[in-house]
């Protein structure tokens, strides 16, 4: 049994979303290869090779892969795929567009976001804003699985020395391509890693009114995330949403600033270890879920929370 | 050009679901079902091109339950121009939802397919990337922005840094995320004349498609449950507990 993850990689630097993914994979047993596909990724795989547990890293460095475009990274996948009884990624946004490509040209169903192994072809994975957990076994040849990473704890980076080996095939579909990017720029930890994370909601009022979570953050070296109805209103762009339909996190502390609890927020972070929810509704659902609820206006309680911690 | 838009019944957005005794599933017996809401977004975006004049014909499919022709009869509300129900009664896995969608895109031949990004009852977030697949078409998954020019679609796609732009040939398929409108409501006029647009109802076995899956559900259970802790009458005592209870800042 060997065991294929794609890595997750930007700015020339292995995404700390391969080290849980290869966490699950060791869960599943067996050796682990690791993908590294894109254009001047010599270093990523070079990185990749150090991780703990990894046996052998296969490197496609090639024009067709920068940018990860999903028409010419699953042909690759699914040309790599055959010798491999699991192929899995994190379920970030990438590895959610390009696993399903793979697993529907290779004929078998996908399991997504999977939260814990039971086997090596039964797996745990939440359904319906994760308000049921469905046990779904596969009998695929090449089991196709991505692995929301708050189920695994992530192995360690440096440790491993594993062969890195050059795969030569090139698939170019010649049906897409990058046109540009806006990334968002922020000194603040990546949202899905950081271990503290302060996140607002419709009670904000306004994207201006978000500067409070700001310096909240900064004082707590937190990452700032929002709730759906905070980014349904305008007030912060997408890339800052938790949730069901948004980014899944699960840190060490999570405060919830003016978020009622809706059923697809709490599905986003209700896996964090302590919850803090401030609010000045008393009936909010969040205060269900919450360790410590402030019933407090928040345009109070915030700028005194940074004054103290 | 034709588009061609995916729906789903599904249970609707403001239930919690219960988990059904013998472990089997969720229980739906008497649960409001709707349109997945990413579908609406869907619909909404294909009705948009058509005011736009870039889309002549919207044709709106469902796989699933023949009570499904209720979500057809609302995407027909909105705009949509005639419906297909590939109906059957099993529970269906991505896979075979890609398949029945495959059948009907090579009949029906549209230039564009518009899809949700995810149900919000399986949250596989896959159908859309294996239609892509089974098509050999490209795709523009998880969009907040759709620009149809010439022979190409630019997608903008909400990524989880920030934003990126491809350019896709047509014909292409595209999944909707949050941003990329707000859906209208039906008008009461609207709901009346779509009773007498025409909805064309196929087996999967009219199409020849295979209903099978790798995947298995073996049980479904309810999620551990998380319990209500203690409410704090001050920042000063929460930042207490903070650091000397939870020792977490």
């Amino acid at each position: 049994m060997t065991i294929l993850v794609v890595a997750e990689h930007e700015n020339g630097a292995v995404a700390p979303a391969t080290l849980n993914t290869v966490a699950a994979a060791a869960k599943i047993g067996g050796d682990i290869h690791v993908l590294v596909a894109g254009q001047n990724v010599g270093g990523v795989a070079e990185s990749a090779a150090k991780i703990a547990g990894v046996a052998k890293v296969l490197v496609a460095d090639n024009a067709a892969y920068a940018h990860a475009l999903p028409e010419n990274v699953a042909p690759l996948v699914v040309e790599l795929a055959k010798g491999y009884s699991h192929v899995l990624a994190p379920a970030t946004t990438n590895g959610k567009n390009i696993l399903p490509r793979v697993a529907a040209l290779l004929d078998v169903d996908q399991i997504s976001e999977i939260i814990s192994v039971e086997s090596a072809d039964t797996f745990k994975r939440p359904i319906y804003a994760g308000n049921a957990i469905a046990t779904v076994q596969s009998s695929a040849a090449v089991k196709v699985i991505t692995v929301r990473t708050t189920g695994f704890d992530a192995v360690a980076a440096e440790g491993g020395s594993a062969a890195v080996e050059a795969v030569a095939a090139a698939h170019d579909a010649g049906k897409s391509a990058f046109v540009g990017e806006e990334l968002a720029k922020s000194d603040r930890p990546e949202l899905t890693a950081a271990k503290i994370v302060v996140s607002g909601g419709r009670g904000m009022g306004n994207g201006d009114n978000f500067k409070h979570l700001y310096a909240l953050a900064d004082k707590l070296g937190a990452a700032v995330g929002a709730s759906r109805a905070a980014v349904d209103a305008g007030f912060v762009p997408n890339d800052m949403q938790v949730g069901q339909t948004g980014k899944i996190v699960a840190p060490q502390l999570y405060i919830a600033v003016g978020i009622s609890g809706a059923i697809q927020h709490l599905a986003g972070m209700k896996d964090s270890k302590v919850i803090v929810a401030i609010n000045k509704d008393e009936e909010a659902p969040i205060f269900q879920v919450a360790d410590y609820g402030l019933v407090a206006d928040l345009f109070e309680a915030v700028p005194e929370l940074e004054k103290l911690v | 050009m034709k588009v061609l838009v995916a729906v789903k019944r599904v249970v609707d957005y403001n239930v919690k679901v219960r988990v059904k005794a013998d472990n089997s599933g969720v229980d739906l017996a008497n649960v409001k079902m709707s349109m997945n809401p990413f579908c609406e977004i869907a619909v909404e975006e294909a009705v948009r091109l058509k005011e736009k004049g870039v889309a002549s014909e919207i044709v709106v499919v469902s796989v699933g339950p023949a009570t499904a022709q209720e979500q057809l009869r609302t995407a027909l509300a909105l705009g949509a121009d005639r419906a297909i129900l590939v109906e059957t009664a099993d529970e269906l896995n991505s896979l075979a939802v890609a398949k029945a969608l495959k059948a009907v895109v090579d009949k029906e031949q549209p230039q564009l397919v518009i899809l949700g990004k995810q149900a919000i009852d399986s949250d596989n977030n896959q159908t859309g990337q294996m239609l892509a697949a089974l098509t050999g078409f490209a795709q523009g998954t998880f969009a907040s922005k759709v620009e149809v020019a010439g022979d190409k679609v630019n997608v903008t796609r909400e990524i989880d840094g920030g934003l990126q732009t491809v350019a896709l040939n047509l014909p292409a398929i595209v999944t909707t995320d949050l941003r990329l409108n707000e859906p209208r409501y039906a008008s009461l006029p609207n709901i009346m004349k779509a009773k007498k647009k025409p909805l064309e109802t196929v087996t999967p076995d009219a199409l020849g498609v295979s209903l099978a899956s790798t995947n298995k559900t073996l049980k479904v259970e309810a999620p551990a449950a998380r319990s209500a802790g203690i409410k704090v009458k001050s920042v000063a005592e929460l930042v207490e507990k903070l650091k000397n209870e939870a020792k977490v800042i």
